[in-house]
């Protein structure tokens, strides 16, 4: 390193001016070394942002907004770290051709990866932009304090002043990054840490262009797909010829058993797809499981046996009370209310994609093999859809639009999948059986633990080394495979996400039975196995503590030995009211609930209060009361409402929700096949954060899955006397075990 | 070529080639090229597609066209803009009630049409007016803060 470099020194409090030194500071980052975030295999810093000369910022992001706020989250980092005012900053998010990759935007992993590289790469941008402006106005070396304010640097010993928009060709950007420049501490933030507003959500209540939906291109057209009956069924055949002759039709794709059309309106390509669907003869085929005895039947596929966490040697020993017991989960349905939506246009031998899809850069590799064209001749462009929660339709549909615009020549095709599309193709997340065996002794601690879960893969997402992960591929005359069903390794985990406990064990065994075979097709659904793990292992902790006549909140705080656990579990407790030890058995019930996402990433504490109906067995979760600490906070609002949504999906996969089958495919087509939470029906809600500036971020977007599950069932417990171990806690199941 | 069908959107008559029974949805989403109203489940059974037509909250995704010929059709746009947001529109904003939003037009035409009746309706009332409005992120209870928040600001 060459020519001064840049150190801050804080003096003053001159609001929304920063003083920095000059001084020789070596890049603290060793050459080589990996970089922090996603900087690591995004190295150049003109690929994360550009200063303009027309004082404008460019900032490169390849997360994706997927209504949680993450791009106004990853501005405030740059506006604070780069000390530019927001307005200046224009985001470019998810583009192959702009773009860094990122991979997906998945796995609450945005702030910790994509915002660590940006402020990593703001930091050092604008050291670099203060060494140019040094040599710029002649002081390129010595010790002295200026003052930087919205990208003007001033109070040079000189009396000179230099705007980083003057220094946008001097200080050249491309270049590695070193990381070798800090970012700011917490104290020197003003961005960073505020609630401010969504950047996204004026737009959305006033009608403006806010979604792939509304991507309007001259000369569009519209598509619609027919898909088989089921996974399995074949076309035996098929007349295409009075379809055609509908009015607006532009083209009928049939390609193997893959069926779609195009018009020239929307509602003539529905025409035409319900003439389509009719028209079309499949093979009966039962192809799908018996759904009465789902989980036997996954747990007797082959499975491949991987003990995740071992703890404790020789014999268990002895136990004053021993405790077995089972909690399944069934097949969930990420259900976004806006079906899958792509808009594909081939052009000169080149194709585009508009996709809502959380991997821009997988999806494309994926694309490139379907349709056997070279990646280089592809390019994918993020637009916002409908809350996806993990894998749907998204890179499907993107697919689907891609073989209907090849049909047309170089006319743009907006597709849509139809409501039954989606919930009968979307890969669902996984059903899942987990079995716990836990020992206490005469003191009431836990002594002994034994977890063993039955699962699919929890990702099928496309970009896999082997295989074509989508739906389309699958279908076509020359049809893809797709890859193998992989593990997601520990510790974040997949089947096994928060399997291992948090809690202080002496001696722990847990298993992970990875079942290859999916006779559903599956896929990431938020929080991933994180879901019913949590909702297991926490059910079993308010069991065992039963067992072991302890108040629940005392049982865990006993076996835990992390201060930042006993904060969330605490302070929910606290903010709930929670009184110990409190009479059951009344008709309403509290409980708790407790996870660290990942056992990495935010700590999350929830109190759920019920009340029960005795005479329909209907649960109405009136409360929910939590804490949650992500460490540092880049926003406090959005982290609440992350949160809060997360509770109320919780509530709505807990109580309601699973996907119907029969022998002949997925029966869960509709919003009154699948009901989800209603209004009515919601509880009221309290979200207590514990900020922690000091800390690093810690991914939250999926952290009140498990925890609310397990709250519910332990306040249904207490308000009933009944355990139900089995999800979706319907009115049936509950009137059969507590009134039955 | 299909019939011509006069509409009035948000004030302004429009005339649009369309067939009778074409659900509303699809005429103000593509020849009118307008966002707010979203495509759900084409079923009524979301919400997502909701416009008010003469005061009453309506699904357009089946609703035909040529039935709301001769009414008074406003979508979300004509409620306000985002430099002079309607109450409702204010209070969304307000509260930050929006995750991904694509239910979100739905919830405030459907509150607005509650309101423009009954602007001191309570919190159990602007439940059962939003029962059949379905939102998956989860956003139910700023929605419910911001249709309270509006509902005060329209009485005043």
């Amino acid at each position: 390193m060459t020519g001064p470099t840049l150190s801050r020194r804080r003096f003053g409090q001159a609001i929304g001016a920063l003083t920095v030194a000059f001084t020789l500071t070596p890049p603290s980052w060793a050459e080589g070394a990996k970089l922090p975030g996603s900087l690591d295999k995004n190295r150049m810093l003109d690929g994360w942002l550009r200063i303009n000369a027309d004082g404008t910022v460019t900032v490169f992001t390849g997360k994706v907004e997927l209504g949680q706020g993450i791009i106004t989250a990853l501005e405030q980092i740059v506006a604070d770290e780069l000390d530019v005012a927001p307005t200046r900053i224009t985001m470019v998010s998810g583009d192959t051709a702009q773009t860094p990759d990122e991979g997906f935007t998945s796995g609450s992993q945005s702030i910790e990866y994509g915002g660590t590289a940006l402020r990593y790469a703001c930091a050092e941008a604008r050291q670099r932009l203060l060494d140019a402006a040094g040599k710029r106005v002649g002081m390129p070396h010595g010790n002295y304090g200026v003052s930087l304010q919205d990208g003007t640097i001033s109070g040079f010993p000189n009396g000179k002043s230099v705007t980083y928009w003057e220094l946008s060709g001097d200080a050249s950007l491309h270049r590695e990054a070193s990381a070798g420049f800090a970012p700011k501490p917490p104290q020197a933030l003003r961005i960073i840490g505020t609630s401010k507003p969504r950047l996204d959500i004026p737009r959305k209540v006033t009608g403006g262009v806010a979604y792939i939906q509304d991507v309007r291109l001259p000369g569009m057209l519209f598509g619609r797909i027919v898909r088989p009956p089921n996974y399995a069924a074949q076309l035996v055949s098929l007349d295409e010829t009075k379809i055609k002759q509908m009015p607006g039709v532009a083209a009928v794709v049939r390609d193997g058993r893959f069926l779609g059309v195009v018009a020239e309106r929307e509602e003539q390509a529905i025409a035409a797809r319900d003439a389509l669907r009719d028209a079309a003869r499949w093979s009966n085929e039962e192809s799908l499981p018996p759904v009465e005895n789902i989980y036997q039947y996954l747990k007797g596929l082959p499975e491949e046996v991987h003990v995740v966490s071992e703890k404790g040697a020789g014999a268990p020993p002895a136990a004053h009370v021993v405790h077995d017991a089972t909690y399944t989960r069934p097949y969930t349905a990420h259900a976004s209310i806006g079906p899958s939506c792509a808009v594909a246009q081939m052009k000169d031998g080149a194709l585009t994609v508009w996709t809502h899809s959380q991997g821009v850069f997988p999806l494309r590799r994926d694309l490139a093999k379907a349709l056997v064209l070279d990646q280089s001749r592809i390019r994918c462009i993020h637009k916002e859809g409908s809350g996806c929660y993990g894998h749907n339709g998204a890179d499907d549909v993107a697919l689907d639009a891609a073989l209907l615009a090849r049909a047309v020549g170089d006319r743009p095709v907006k597709v849509q999948w139809m409501r039954g599309d989606e919930f009968g193709w979307e890969p669902f997340g996984p059903a899942m059986t987990i079995s716990l065996h836990a020992a206490l002794d005469d003191r009431g601690m836990i002594t002994d633990w034994t977890y063993d879960l039955w699962s699919n893969t929890h990702s099928t997402r496309p970009g896999q080394r082997d295989g074509v992960n989508l739906l389309a591929a699958w279908h076509l005359a020359q049809p893809k495979s797709p890859g193998k069903p992989q593990i997601i390794p520990q510790p974040a985990g997949g089947g096994d996400r928060n399997a291992v406990p948090l809690y202080d064990f002496p001696r722990q065994r847990v298993t992970n039975h990875f079942i290859p075979a999916m006779p559903l097709r599956v896929s990431a659904l938020r929080a991933l196995g994180g879901y019913a793990n949590v909702f297991a292992a926490e059910s079993f902790m308010d069991e065992l503590a039963a067992l072991a006549q302890v108040d629940p909140v005392e049982f865990r705080l006993r076996n835990l030995n992390d201060e930042r656990a006993f904060a969330v579990i605490k302070t929910a407790a606290k903010h709930a009211g929670w009184q110990p030890n409190l009479p059951g058995r009344t008709g309403r019930g509290r409980g708790v609930g407790f996870a660290k996402y990942k056992n990495l990433s935010a700590y999350m504490a929830v109190v759920a209060e019920v009340q029960v109906d005795r005479s329909s067995g209907a649960v109405l979760v009136t409360k929910a009361t939590a804490a949650i600490d992500a460490g540092q906070v880049i926003n406090p609002n959005g982290l609440i409402n992350q949160t809060e949504g997360g509770i109320i999906q919780a509530t709505s996969w807990t109580l309601k929700e699973h996907v119907g089958f029969d022998r002949g495919g997925i029966v869960s087509r509709d919003w009154q096949s699948y009901p989800i939470l209603t209004f009515p029906e919601v509880p009221h809600i309290e979200v207590v954060v514990l900020d922690r500036p000091t800390e690093k971020s810690l991914g939250a977007g999926e952290a009140a899955q498990g925890p609310m599950a397990a709250a519910i069932a332990n306040a249904v417990a207490h308000a009933t006397g009944a355990r139900l171990r089995d999800l979706p806690l319907s009115p049936e199941r509950i009137k059969a075990a507590a009134f039955g | 070529m299909a019939d011509a069908i006069e509409l009035t959107v948000n004030g302004t008559r429009h005339r649009v080639h369309a067939q009778e029974d074409t659900p509303l949805l699809y005429v103000l989403r593509n020849d009118l090229e307008l966002n707010g109203a979203k495509f759900g489940c084409g079923l009524g059974q979301c919400g997502a597609c909701t416009v008010i037509i003469d005061g009453e909250a309506v699904r357009s995704c089946s609703f035909p066209v040529a039935l709301a010929a001769g009414k008074q059709i406003t979508t979300i746009e004509g409620l306000g803009t985002i430099d002079k947001p309607h109450p409702v529109q204010k209070a969304f904003i307000d509260e930050q009630a929006a995750q991904c939003g694509y239910c979100i037009n739905g919830m405030i035409m459907t509150a607005t049409a509650l309101l423009q009746r009954n602007p001191q309706a309570g919190d159990s009332e602007v439940r059962q007016a939003l029962a059949g409005n379905l939102c998956r992120c989860g956003t139910h209870s700023r929605i419910l803060r911001a249709i309270a928040r509006a509902g005060k600001e329209m009485t005043q």
